[in-house]
């Protein structure tokens, strides 16, 4: 058994995972703040079922994020002690300014919102809502700080053979890392967008299912309500179909962000790491193509069986350059430069353990990056051409009575979810062989690079990691069936789900209409708002 | 003398005690909640004084773990690498402790919410004993090479100091939780943790002392000393007030014991972090463990400007839920169902 298999396979288990949670947490958390606001300003109901509603499913998740994102921050220690020594001058500092500026913010303001309602005034608990969510977003911030540096080490001198810092501004302000940051962040936009608009179609369809709305002659929606369901009254209809807008449009606007962020970072991975740009296209040969699809064995990273089929001119040039004519530099002919440069075999050191002296791969596998580069846009393409038709079909008020459309509505949360698991196992397995990539660019720094091979702990045994990547994948495995199977009770149970006095209000007062005032203290039995 | 890292051995041995106060409380809630509750209403009523608050505590951990990464790259490197398998074991019983705190009570079976109970209380005794195993044999040593990797296999580390200070904390815990859970509720769970710290206390406490007294003897020095005896005077202050009812004081000098305790382990083990049992030489310092002194200003300056602000804030979130909880605050429990027609529900 090999630990650097092991340990690769547990850290990219353990952060894919842990990726499904965050992107909902950084793109919904927004949303519900934003909901929020609205009904701050106005006052209007609707608003606060919706932070209600969507904040449960928020919390739901968080909770998730936060499980799996300890064990992200204990295992550079635990499985690749050589990488923490050997970055630890430059890599630690955004890792501890991440829990300094950023988690504490997030989960002490979470935890005034969770229980602050009723209790703080209004707009205290809206900041603090706020502030947990800007808190998110800054943690995104510094780890993806950390994670470029990786990508494109800079700030660094290099002394005694290791890397230490002389410039927290480079370290902080790497390009990127100011391209990746825009480009997660809107990534998260669009799986909460895709999150938004299956959840609410499925209610709409629910409600169009038991016969409370209906449509006239025109298609438009006739709004009606049923009170023997709790919670399904006319303020109900506009809970849906506003979320179902807002997602549709956030989510059209997310891709485009996406599509020119991503476009920035293909410029700099050409010039910061061409290998993963060649490998990305599976370019064997120098050119300026796009291929929209290859096909051969991809996997044997031999570049006679690859076989371009589709191919289109110039594209490739322009990701990389901006135009279509400058060639770009296919495998074939990088292997040899990077041998020149970085050497044909790793050294003789037992810090290498069994691989010690073996050849370096300079290819990653190409299947992963190729079709890991594909999927990524693909889904996500994909996604937003789902949202701009849920658009156009609810444009009267409504989603049509199909079953099949409901259940395509569903399944198109997963869409976002995939591109963006896809996008990070291409970033990192594009990286290959190297965990921290060489620096190539003018004013690179030489030297400050380091093979995978290096980086695990030399002190743990196989057998520790390998008992550790079991229980780990088990109990995400299981905490994933729980997690997915509370979400779908909360979806299905509707607003009243988050807000049980919707239920009781008819009994108490015999109307439905007026608002829910957020000052309204049951004071009577002084229970609190929130409980577990 | 080395200024910056032993500014950023204060920083973490202040990181570890703010964690230790903290969590310390909530741990010990969740083990109470498993092991002295006696209804449902009891144990969402002590779930509930730890709801808005474990999660800012837990970052705590987290923090004095970035900041060992950044400040002594070499100290965390070998001590989570020697400790992996504790570690894995601190790691599982945290992800459970989180996720049932937050969805024990969104399942309405009696099984599904015994099940997040055993998460809770299991979990919380599991990462405390770790935690306080991983301490303490930071400042009794771990059998360390000259790279600083552990020898002698995947258990190596199951030592007496190791189990020392795995009770030390389990029992700290209980302890702090007790004592918490005492000021903020109001009846039954109010009177009989008071109980429990009065009377179990004295016990419960004994292997955190004992690890104290074996660190003092190890290398312990003036002020180190000084510090046993703050602790000394403050545990009697603590159990006095508790006996006489007065649980605010009682837990405030627990914490201060606490505090204090810690920092007299911290100051007799300065300036080692992590000694070698196999030879001296290979022990880590603050000097040979630290990162530069570049990286090391530019932490001092976040950390002064990022730590004032977390105990403001902190403190502050304490104080808006500062009210005593009694079962009869706690709302009924609601079920969730599907908002389809009566007639589809099954
Ligand atoms: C782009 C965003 C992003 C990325 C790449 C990562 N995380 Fe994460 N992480 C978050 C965004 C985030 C978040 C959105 O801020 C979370 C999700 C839920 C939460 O509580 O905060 C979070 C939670 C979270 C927590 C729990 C915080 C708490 O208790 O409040 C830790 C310790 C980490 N992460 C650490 C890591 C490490 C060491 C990573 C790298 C391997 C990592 N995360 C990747
Ligand atoms: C959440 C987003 C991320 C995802 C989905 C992700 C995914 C992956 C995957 C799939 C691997 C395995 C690659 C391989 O073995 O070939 C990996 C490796 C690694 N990543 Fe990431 N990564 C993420 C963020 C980060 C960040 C933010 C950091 C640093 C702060 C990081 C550091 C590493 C390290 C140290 C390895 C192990 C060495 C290696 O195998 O390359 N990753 N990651
Ligand atoms: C036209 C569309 C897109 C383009 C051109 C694009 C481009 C890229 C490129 C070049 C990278 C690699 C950066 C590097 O390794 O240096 C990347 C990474 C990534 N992409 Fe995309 N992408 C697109 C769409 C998407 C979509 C729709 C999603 C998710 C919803 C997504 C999520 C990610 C993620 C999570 C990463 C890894 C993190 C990072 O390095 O930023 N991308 N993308």
């Amino acid at each position: 058994m090999d630990p650097v298999e092991i340990a690769r396979w547990q850290f990219g288990i353990t952060t894919v995972y842990h990726f499904w949670m965050v992107p909902l947490t950084l793109g919904l958390g927004p949303l519900v703040a934003y909901f929020q606001t609205r009904w701050v300003r106005t006052g209007d109901e609707k608003f606060l079922r919706l932070t209600k509603f969507w904040g449960k499913l928020y919390l739901i998740n968080f909770i998730m994020g936060v499980a799996t994102g300890l064990v992200q921050e204990f295992q550079f220690g635990m499985a690749w002690s050589e990488y923490s020594r050997f970055v630890g001058d430059v890599f630690g500092a955004p890792l501890a300014m991440e829990g300094l500026l950023a988690f504490f913010f997030e989960s002490t303001f979470l935890g005034v919102w969770i229980f602050g309602w009723n209790r703080l005034p209004k707009k205290v608990h809206l900041a603090s809502l706020w502030i947990a969510v800007a808190g998110s977003v800054v943690s995104a911030y510094f780890i993806i700080v950390a994670n470029s540096w990786m990508q494109h080490p800079v700030g660094v001198e290099l002394v005694d053979g290791r890397p230490v810092m002389t410039d927290i501004w480079a370290v902080l302000f790497n390009n990127t890392a100011l391209t990746a940051f825009p480009h997660v962040i809107a990534g998260s936009f669009g799986v909460a967008a895709a999150f938004l608009i299956g959840i609410a179609w499925y209610q709409l369809w629910q409600r169009r299912k038991d016969g409370v709305d209906t449509v006239d002659a025109t298609g438009r929606v006739v709004v009606g309500e049923n009170t023997v369901i709790p919670g399904r009254d006319r303020a109900d209809h506009k809970v849906w179909i506003t979320a179902l807008r807002v997602g549709g449009v956030v989510a059209i606007v997310a891709f485009g962000a996406v599509a020119i962020t991503g476009d920035l970072q293909g410029k700099l991975m050409y010039e910061q790491q061409p290998m993963k740009m060649a490998a990305a296209e599976a370019a064997c040969h120098t050119g300026t193509s796009f291929s929209v699809l290859s096909v051969g064995n991809l996997g044997s990273n031999d570049c006679d069986e690859v076989v371009p089929i589709i191919e289109i001119p110039g594209v490739l040039s322009f990701l990389a350059h901006g135009d279509f004519d400058t060639p770009l530099k296919g495998v074939t002919e990088l292997v040899p430069e990077y041998q020149a440069e970085y050497g044909t075999n790793l050294p003789d050191d037992p810090m290498y353990g069994d691989r010690a002296g073996a050849e370096i791969n300079y290819v990653p596998l190409m299947e992963v990056t190729y079709w890991g580069f594909r999927i990524m846009i693909g889904f996500g393409a994909l996604a937003a051409f789902a949202a701009a038709v849920a658009l156009w079909l609810t444009r009267k008020g409504t989603v049509p009575r199909s079953k099949w459309i409901m259940r395509l509505a569903v399944l198109g949360i997963l869409a976002p979810f995939v591109a963006n698991s896809a996008g990070w196992v291409f970033t990192e397995m594009g990286r290959q062989p190297f965990v921290v990539a060489p620096n190539p660019t003018p004013g690179g720094i030489d030297g400050v690079f380091m093979f995978t091979a290096a980086a695990v702990s030399p002190g743990v045994s196989w057998g520790e990691l390998l008992f550790s990547l079991i229980a780990l994948t088990l109990v995400y495995g299981v905490l994933m069936v729980v997690e997915v199977r509370l979400l779908v009770k909360y979806t299905r149970g509707g607003v009243v789900s988050a807000m049980p006095e919707l239920a009781h209000r008819r009994d108490d007062d015999g109307s439905d209409g007026g608002g829910v005032d957020g000052r309204d203290h049951d004071d009577k039995r002084d229970v609190l708002a929130f409980a577990y | 003398m080395d200024v910056l890292p032993t500014i950023w051995f204060v920083a973490i041995a202040l990181l570890w005690t703010g964690y230790l106060v903290l969590e310390g409380f909530d741990l010990g809630v969740g083990m109470h909640l498993l092991f002295s509750s006696k209804s449902e209403s009891e144990r969402r009523l002590m779930l509930n004084t730890i709801g808005p608050l474990w999660d800012g505590n837990q970052v705590w951990l987290i923090t004095a773990g970035a900041a060992t990464f950044a400040a002594f790259p070499l100290w965390y490197a070998s001590l989570f690498s020697s400790l992996y398998l504790p570690l894995v074991f601190v790691l599982l019983g945290l992800i459970f402790r989180a996720v049932s705190i937050e969805y024990r009570g969104k399942g309405h079976t009696d099984r599904w919410r015994r099940w997040w109970d055993r998460a809770l209380g299991l979990g919380s005794l599991v990462a405390a004993f770790g935690v306080g195993a991983a301490l303490a044999l930071s400042t009794l040593g771990l059998p360390i090479n000259a790279n600083g990797d552990r020898e002698g296999g995947a258990f190596a580390w199951l030592t007496w100091p190791a189990v020392l200070g795995g009770l030390a904390v389990v029992g700290f815990c209980l302890v702090q939780g007790a004592a918490f859970l005492s000021l903020k509720t109001e009846g039954d769970v109010r009177v009989r943790m008071r109980g429990f710290v009065v009377k179990a206390g004295p016990f419960a406490l004994l292997p955190i002392v004992a690890w104290v007294l074996a660190v003092q003897f190890q290398s312990g020095v003036l002020f180190s000393w000084a510090l046993v005896v703050v602790a000394v005077v403050a545990v009697l202050i603590s159990w006095m007030s508790m006996r006489a009812g007065r649980e605010g004081r009682g837990f405030a000098a627990l914490s201060v014991f606490l505090a204090a305790g810690a920092g007299a382990i911290f100051a007799a083990a300065y300036p080692v972090v992590l000694p070698s049992t196999l030879d001296p030489a290979w022990n880590l310092t603050i000097s040979n463990a630290s990162s530069g002194d570049y990286t090391l200003t530019v932490m001092t300056i976040v950390a002064a400007i990022g730590l004032p602000l977390v105990l403001a804030y902190q403190a502050w979130s304490i104080w808006v839920f500062r009210k005593r909880l009694s079962e009869r605050h706690i709302p009924e429990a609601h079920a969730i169902a599907p908002a389809v027609l009566p007639n589809r529900l099954v």
